[in-house]
């Protein structure tokens, strides 16, 4: 099996290049010249920085994906989104009231939704965006929380809803009130902060900050590894 | 065991369900299954009259698109709310084929709508397939001699070219509630409006409304309303709770769906009412329990 590709032409910001076939936009890009400082991240697919608009050959449509994650193609038009600037609505997680579904309180555009789907089409992740943002408006948070899980925060949602949504913000606020209020509380972790609260670790840890540095990387050699 | 699709819709799924749990029981007693949409989203909530803005169709649209992709030819509700607005985009994007091809251009990918659901309230489902007979052979504990208002409002009838009864002189509530064994007592408040949104922005509107149609159904000689709209139960609930103030004891208001629940032996699931219905229920020997 080859590994070589031949060179595919891609446009960036408009200005076509050749670069070799099979690369991520993002390491298209790259291969271009263009030296990435904003809008690039984790390059695993998973911290949402390099939102990524493009337009395959021959095809109206817009998608939206993760620079990272798909592939550049021959012809492909390509934008970055370094940073989506949308509003995020402060609040105070403690003082939240549950019950009185906050998310319209604090996100009201939330009503807006006429359930066109578009954030849905959009979402890189494959989540069922406007589902959940639905969801928000019914004031059911276990949904909003369960359907919102995967969301990396890229934006792109946001970029393409026409009701001005920000349903990345939304889906966040949700899983906090869920994690906070109602998820069913963990046992150990109760059992465990009350531990550390009694001081049960505190005989070790000043054991370790006695040590001189190189006994901490003896001890550090000798650790147990997984085999 | 006769099933039908159920769509729930937002004022159910979340604030009013103690309609859909007595409307489950109710029905399951009458030898039918209400089988939920997997997904679906808002109806619109409102009728969206503008003709040229095709994107308020499009959610109840895929509502639509969706009951029919699962297979089915009809589509219950239970909210009038819902009801109406499902059941004017249907008929919206069916009569101009133009309209249903650009929805369902923009719906894309998703299923098209072809048109054909019906969309059911399931006060018509009990009328015209269940039937009274079969309701009164159901019925185990007889409401006799409660003394009953019908509240309509208004999307449950009007327009007329939507609505399940006469606008102006509707009779499937009392119909049903003489098939419970109540008296029913028609008010001419009955299909006036409760103040609906009103509430939110004016709530002295919907006190007042509240206040007004509470006074008729009990200058009557009613001791309950009953009626078929989450928003419209609000409003004549707690807005009438406002109304009278903390001395004023106030026309008690239910979902058709509880008392046809109490009186088939299902579960009323009375645990939501502001002004508590039972102390009422209780004296005509209706006691009910509230499960904790």
């Amino acid at each position: 099996m080859s590994t070589e590709q031949d060179n595919i032409r891609i446009y960036i910001m408009g200005k076509a290049y050749e670069v070799p076939g099979g690369l991520t936009i993002m390491k298209a890009m790259e291969y271009a010249g263009y030296r990435l400082v904003r809008g690039v991240g984790c390059r695993g697919g998973f911290c949402g920085a390099c939102a990524t608009v493009f337009r395959r050959a021959g095809d109206y449509k817009l998608y939206a994906d993760l620079a990272c994650q798909a592939t550049a193609e021959d012809e492909m038009y390509i934008a970055q989104i370094p940073s989506v600037p949308a509003e995020r609505a402060p609040w105070e997680l403690s003082e939240l009231a549950p019950e009185d579904n906050p998310i319209l309180a604090l996100y009201p555009e939330v009503a807006r939704c006429v359930a066109c789907n578009t954030c849905t089409r959009a979402c890189p992740q494959e989540l069922e965006v406007m589902d959940y943002i639905q969801a928000a408006l019914r004031g059911d948070i276990p949904q909003v929380a369960e359907l919102s899980f995967d969301c990396v925060q890229c934006g792109l949602c946001a970029m393409r809803c026409p009701a001005e949504i920000v349903h990345y913000h939304v889906g966040q606020l949700g899983r906090r009130i869920y994690g906070a209020y109602r998820a069913p509380e963990s046992g150990h972790l109760a059992a465990r902060v009350e531990e550390l609260r009694s001081g049960a670790f505190d005989q070790e840890l000043d054991k370790l900050e006695r040590m001189s540095k190189d006994d901490l990387v003896e001890l550090y050699r000798k650790r147990d590894v997984e085999g | 065991m006769n099933s039908i699709l159920y769509y729930p819709g937002c004022g159910v799924a979340d604030q009013a369900c103690s309609m859909e749990a007595a409307a489950r029981g109710a029905l399951a007693a009458l030898g039918w299954e209400m089988e939920e949409m997997s997904r679906w989203n808002c109806c619109g909530t409102v009728y969206s009259l503008a003709t040229d803005d095709l994107m308020r169709h499009v959610g109840p649209a895929r509502v639509l698109a969706r009951a029919q992709d699962a297979g089915h030819e009809r589509l219950l509700t239970l909210c009038s709310m819902c009801y109406n607005t499902l059941k004017r985009a249907e008929r919206f994007l069916t009569e101009d084929r133009d309209r249903l091809e650009r929805v369902n251009a923009f719906l894309d990918d998703e299923p098209d709508y072809t048109g054909g659901v019906r969309v059911v309230h399931l006060l018509e489902l009990v009328r015209d397939e269940i039937g009274y007979e079969a309701v009164e052979e159901a019925v185990q504990r007889p409401l006799a001699g409660l003394k009953v208002s019908p509240y309509y409002g208004c999307t449950l009838t009007r327009p007329r070219s939507a609505g399940i009864d006469d606008p102006e002189n509707p009779r499937v509530l009392e119909d049903l509630l003489m098939a419970l064994g109540a008296e029913p007592v028609s008010s001419p408040q009955g299909v006036e409006c409760c103040g609906a949104y009103l509430t939110a922005t004016s709530p002295e509107i919907a006190r007042r409304r509240a206040a007004d149609i509470s006074r008729a159904a009990a200058a009557g000689g009613a001791e309950l309303m009953v009626t078929s709209c989450p928003l419209c139960q609000y409003n004549l609930d707690t807005r009438q709770k406002e109304a009278r103030g903390a001395s004023g004891r106030g026309v008690p208001s239910l979902y058709f769906t509880q008392l046809l629940a109490l009186a088939v032996g299902a579960d009323p699931a009375m645990d939501e009412q502001v002004i508590d219905p039972r102390p009422v229920l209780a004296a005509r020997g209706l006691a009910v329990e509230v499960k904790a």
